[in-house]
């Protein structure tokens, strides 16, 4: 069944207006018609996308996405909970803030995977040593980088190096507010791809991996 | 009035009441290229107010700009309160793990006492060194961070949205021990000799949060905070939107606001004239660091056509602080295009 735009629009409505209420009580109703995964295809994944173009455009505000995606993820927690077989653990993936304190972008991006069915791992804040002796140890297929300053976001290269010479095959999305205001930035540092909101992490998967959003 | 050459702050004063002075005023906000004036690393130039007042000097006069900066780092005033900061040798000082872990310790938290903190003391010496030498030649500027955008740093920005929605017991309180902290650093600096408070508010801006909350929260703060505050200010957004929340700007008292790459300079340019506010931006700090001579003179000869003609306006980066990778070749470029084409009256517009 194709994507319903009178179940996205209120769905989106109620995450904007902060009603966790009224988003369960949609999600409880599509839930009589699709699995957890259709919804989360067809109700949840669409709407996030929609407020993260709003962003893009400047029409809605972080602090919207932010709760937005909070609400989604625990939202989509109750019907597929995270050791749910149903969850997409493929590609392997891992998300982290590199070098700085400002974890509120991987927070969102985080959320908006989580909130689209993936499991991935949460590294938190890490400097390029730590960050690249924990990919090679885990296996991981695709990175999701979050910097919010310019030196961190230019460590980004280091990190790249680092992998190529221990032939690593892993992919690498990069995010933040130094990519935001320089678009080549993101292919100085050697990145595969630069994710300008939340919800192109879920596209990027698909495009980076052709594992099938 | 635009063959007679000006003191800078003149030149500032003119172009503040929307008239045309000399030429197009413009602010290098350069903090860390002290230490590469200075030849230290970036840690011990901030250890002294004397590298500071020094590094400014020496950079107005390499660069030949408008203002001094009093600007140290952003997370000094959190240094203030307890909190850790990290010195890194190629970018500005961070803040490190947020001081307020658990939000239900904002009842108990108190604002540090200004005078007796030794970080601020610093930046308020360094204030008093640079007005001995420059006198009402040039504007100092002093930084606060606002009230409403400093709990980004004290409990990270994650909680500090949870608490903006969800409990505004703990919001309230901490805005009044924040406002508290902000007039009375504010009006330190003014004292010490600063000529304006440029206000740090990103958090207000409409990347950040929707306008109709602003309305009940960030703008609240700045009007109240703002008319305490014993001297002119200029609110800076930090490379963030402000545009649909202009006219409220407007409102809260101040005189200039720090714009926007991301959005137009014509649009902004209009809207400032409406509100009589003068525009303070918009050069884009990240991709200057690798601008070619020509690339940053186009760029500030575009700034200059969109949002100099009439006056309104000072010339400036869009973020409050230049990158470190800036090259000094990009400054001095900046500066001579500006010489070049920001003499006014500006035919060539």
């Amino acid at each position: 069944m194709p994507p319903q735009n009178d179940t996205i629009s209120p769905f989106e409505t109620a995450l904007l207006s902060l009603d966790r209420v009224k988003a369960n009580e949609i999600l409880e109703e599509t839930g009589k018609i699709w699995s957890p995964m259709e919804q989360v295809k067809y109700v949840v994944t669409p709407a996030l996308d929609r407020i993260g173009t709003g962003w893009e455009e400047g029409q809605i505000a972080l602090t919207q996405v932010y709760m937005a995606g909070r609400i989604c993820e625990e939202l989509v927690e109750k019907i597929l909970p995270r050791e749910a077989p149903d969850r997409k653990r493929q590609p392997k993936m891992a998300i982290t803030v590199l070098k700085d304190y400002h974890l509120l972008g991987k927070r969102i991006v985080l959320s908006a995977l989580r909130a689209s069915g993936y499991e991935l791992k949460d590294y938190g804040r890490m400097d390029v040593d730590e960050l690249v002796e924990q990919t090679l140890k885990d296996q991981i297929e695709l990175l999701f980088i979050s910097t919010l300053m310019l030196p961190s976001a230019l460590q980004v290269a280091s990190v790249k190096k680092r992998l190529d010479h221990a032939q690593s095959p892993i992919r690498i999305v990069v995010g933040g507010a130094p990519f935001r205001m320089d678009d080549t930035l993101w292919k100085t540092v050697g990145a595969d791809a630069m994710g300008q909101d939340a919800s192109d992490a879920v596209t990027l998967i698909d495009k980076l991996t052709g594992v099938p959003s | 009035m635009s063959q007679k050459t000006l003191t800078s702050l003149d030149r500032v004063l003119t172009t503040l009441s929307h008239k045309e002075p000399d030429r197009v005023p413009f602010f290098l906000l350069l903090t860390m290229h002290g230490a590469k004036e200075l030849g230290m690393s970036i840690k011990d130039y901030f250890s002294k107010a004397e590298n500071v007042a020094q590094g400014q000097l020496q950079m107005r006069k390499k660069y030949g700009h408008d203002c001094l900066y009093a600007f140290f780092y952003t997370p000094i005033e959190v240094e203030a309160f307890g909190a850790e900061v990290i010195f890194s040798d190629d970018g500005p000082p961070n803040s490190g793990t947020p001081m307020i872990q658990d939000p239900e310790k904002i009842m108990n938290l108190t604002p540090p006492d200004v005078r007796h903190s030794p970080c601020l003391s610093k930046v308020l010496d360094a204030i008093s060194m640079m007005k001995r030498e420059v006198n009402d030649d040039a504007p100092i500027i002093g930084v606060a961070v606002s009230p409403f955008s400093l709990p980004v740093m004290q409990m990270g920005f994650d909680r500090y949205i949870e608490i903006m929605y969800e409990r505004p017991d703990l919001f309230s309180r901490l805005m009044e021990i924040n406002q508290d902290f902000c007039i009375s650093w504010s009006n330190a600096q003014l004292k010490a000799g600063a000529t304006a408070i440029c206000y740090f508010d990103p958090v207000s801006s409409s990347g950040m949060i929707p306008p109709e909350l602003y309305l009940e929260t960030g703008f609240q703060v700045a009007k109240k905070t703002l008319s305490q505050i014993q001297g002119p200010t200029a609110t800076h957004f930090a490379s963030e939107r402000c545009l649909p929340i202009i006219e409220h700007v407007a409102q809260t008292g101040t005189a200039i606001v720090g714009t926007s790459m991301l959005e137009d300079l014509v649009e902004i340019k209009a809207a400032c004239k409406e509100n009589n506010l003068t525009v303070l931006g918009n050069l884009n700090g990240i991709e200057m660091r690798r601008w070619t001579p020509e690339e940053a003179e186009r760029a500030v000869k575009d700034a200059i056509s969109k949002a100099g003609p009439g006056g309104g306006f000072i010339l400036s980066d869009n973020h409050g602080e230049i990158p470190w990778q800036v090259p000094d070749e990009v400054l001095m470029a900046i500066s001579e295009a500006v010489a070049r084409w920001g003499r006014y009256p500006l035919d060539w517009v």
